[in-house]
């Protein structure tokens, strides 16, 4: 079993380094593959990078132990930043990775639970990871388990009505073991949020439908992690988190682009993307570096 | 094919509602098993849970008028090990979560009931909006899913402890109300394979559900015209029997189909796909022609879309006429 023992400090260290290696080996992944979904998938590293660096109770070595901790990653598209920190903790050998979006994969562009160790749900049409996860917390409330379940959905994926519906039933279950993330990344497939869909207050949204809110700097993995501790203060609430991030963050090639939700990545970019990734950690800089 | 399932020699209006026999069978299958849980669509009373509610309060979410996001709870739910049964009206439960059941629950490879009551012309004065004619063609071309349509009270309550002991994603339509009883007490069904009524070498009736019971009366009507007519209840409607088809059809050499559904999509289709690949057979097709439901009786209904005995009777004439052109 791991993830029961930080308390920040070292821990924060190990988060940070995690983070950066889920982006190096999302972008190995995607350019072995030749393409993927980079933006979406580097704007998460950091808040993956924490629950696997130490917050979440899983084991690698059992998957589907019942009362790990839970995260459906409902914006299923994102699958590649997933399977790097699974990959990275043990759940299946790193060489997996390798087969990212080739015919025959356990790691589908998608995030797919029949495929992969440690993925809890299957998502992919946007809108729907958020109501198994509610379902999953509702099932392991019930069950009378402590455990928690996390959910991550895009800023885009707001725009989707079954996001507020399974906001009220959290609300209507009292669901105080469900940690929601908002990757509030500014941007959907078309473009800026304020130009697609205005999303208007997103936190505010989420207090008025019973909710815990917080906004912290999305790619601060000290400020995850406190607003994380905080959101399992009991509250009798469920919480979310809006993390305040940039799409592409972290990948200097992916940061460059306007149209970063799905490229085309060669061996140059990701030599040079993950080149800038070693330096900015060693600088102690925030994964994004001078662009924040 | 095994033997004849026996059937009632006449056929009252049940005793029960069908909700009331569902919810009945679904009572006994939470006391033995507590990983039944229900979830409910602001349609409780609708479609008959109160009562589990009322004895498994801890074991009943009402999700409230958000079907979409019932049918995701209710696969999360069977994600951590429970059996959820899903409850609404069959136009909700199918056209509407379309998608939640592909990916939530069928592409998940999750174990979620989706029960649709109210369907076809039952719907009544509820009218075109919720007259599922559609249902079963929106869900059967989704892998893995089972569907099947109950034609009386006895089935239904054989059914319920059937697709609770299948793992996987089961969707069954239904009737709320009363319908006519077709089987006496303690009858037993197994899933996948069709109720074989009555032997007959002329024509095949082919019916699922509401339609069944008038097909027994389209086989007396051609009983008196000299015509051997074999009647099959075709519960299962996916998988659908395709030994029992073919077996039909060597028999009888025509077939007619009755369901209370779009003949687009529904029963028909899925016996005109195996006879069309296994033995190319005269068939005719009663259900709804392609049209929107309304409001009516059920009576009125039956006639207007044409689902009587009558009129199962007159394509069993046109389709024997073809077999022997």
């Amino acid at each position: 079993m791991q993830g029961v023992d930080t308390k920040g400090g070292a821990g924060v260290e190990a988060m940070r380094r995690l983070s950066a290696d889920i982006r190096i080996e999302t972008i190995r992944a995607l350019a072995e593959a030749g393409f993927g979904h980079i933006g979406g998938s580097a704007s998460i590293a950091d808040v993956l990078g924490v629950l696997y660096g130490g917050v979440m109770r899983i084991d690698p070595a059992n998957p589907g132990w019942a009362e790990r901790d839970w995260l459906v990653l409902s914006k299923g598209h994102c699958g590649p930043a997933l399977y790097a920190a699974l990959a990275l903790k043990g759940f299946f050998p790193m060489d997996w990775l390798k087969t990212v979006n080739k015919g025959g994969t356990r790691l589908p562009s998608h995030a797919d639970r029949r495929k992969t160790p440690g993925v809890d749900m299957s998502t992919g049409s946007l809108g729907q990871g958020i109501s198994a996860a509610v379902g999953i917390a509702l099932g392991n409330k019930t069950k009378g388990f402590d455990n928690y379940t996390y959910c991550i959905v895009g800023d885009g994926e707001l725009n989707e009505g079954q996001i507020w519906e399974a906001a009220q039933s959290a609300n209507t279950f009292g669901l105080d073991r469900f940690i929601l993330f908002v990757d509030w990344n500014k941007k959907q497939l078309d473009g800026e949020l304020d130009y697609v869909s205005p999303p208007l207050d997103i936190r505010g949204k989420f207090e008025s439908f019973g909710f815990q809110s917080q906004t912290v700097k999305g790619y601060d993995a000290e400020a995850i992690y406190t607003a994380i501790c905080r959101a399992k203060e009991e509250t009798g609430k469920p919480s979310v988190i809006i993390l305040d991030t940039l799409k592409g963050l972290g990948v200097s090639f992916a940061e460059r682009e306007s149209f970063n939700h799905y490229m085309t990545i060669d061996e140059g970019m990701a030599k040079e993307g993950i080149e800038e990734i070693e330096r900015r950690y060693a600088a102690g800089t925030y994964p994004g570096g001078d662009l924040l | 094919m095994s033997g004849i399932t026996k059937t009632l020699d006449s056929h009252p209006m049940s005793k029960d509602e069908m909700r009331t026999a569902y919810v009945n069978a679904l009572i006994r299958a939470a006391r033995e098993d507590d990983k039944v849980v229900s979830v409910n669509c602001d349609l409780s009373s609708s479609t008959g849970t109160v009562p589990f509610a009322n004895e498994f309060p801890g074991r009943s979410f009402n999700v409230g008028i958000a079907e979409a996001n019932g049918c995701g709870v209710a696969a999360g739910l069977s994600a951590v090990g429970f059996i959820p049964f899903y409850h609404s009206f069959a136009v909700f439960s199918s056209r509407r979560i379309c998608d939640q059941v592909f990916q939530s629950c069928a592409y998940a490879g999750l174990n979620v009931k989706i029960m649709g009551c109210d369907a076809g012309v039952s719907a009544t004065y509820n009218g075109g909006t919720h007259m599922s004619f559609e249902d079963v063609g929106v869900l059967r071309s989704i892998p893995e899913i089972t569907i099947v349509e109950p034609s009386d009270t006895v089935m239904m309550g054989a059914l319920v402890p059937l697709i609770k002991e299948i793992y996987g994603v089961v969707y069954m339509r239904s009737p709320r109300k009363q319908i006519p009883d077709v089987y006496p007490a303690g009858a037993s069904f197994a899933l996948g394979k069709a109720a074989l009524l009555r032997e007959g070498a002329d024509v095949a009736l082919i019916a699922s559900g509401m339609t069944v019971v008038n097909a027994l009366a389209a086989a007396d009507m051609l009983a008196a015209d000299g015509i051997g007519a074999r009647v099959v209840d075709m519960f299962t409607i996916k998988p659908i029997d395709r030994a029992c088809v073919v077996e039909c059809a060597e028999c009888t050499g025509a077939i007619v189909t009755a369901e209370n559904h779009n003949i687009i999509g529904g029963l028909g289709s899925a016996v005109a796909e195996v006879l069309a690949e296994e033995r190319p057979t005269p068939m005719s097709r009663v259900g709804i022609r392609d049209s929107f439901g309304e409001v009516g009786t059920q009576d009125y209904l039956m006639e207007k879309f044409g689902l009587t005995p009558e009129e199962i009777y007159r394509k069993a004439k046109e389709v024997i006429k073809r077999k022997k052109a």
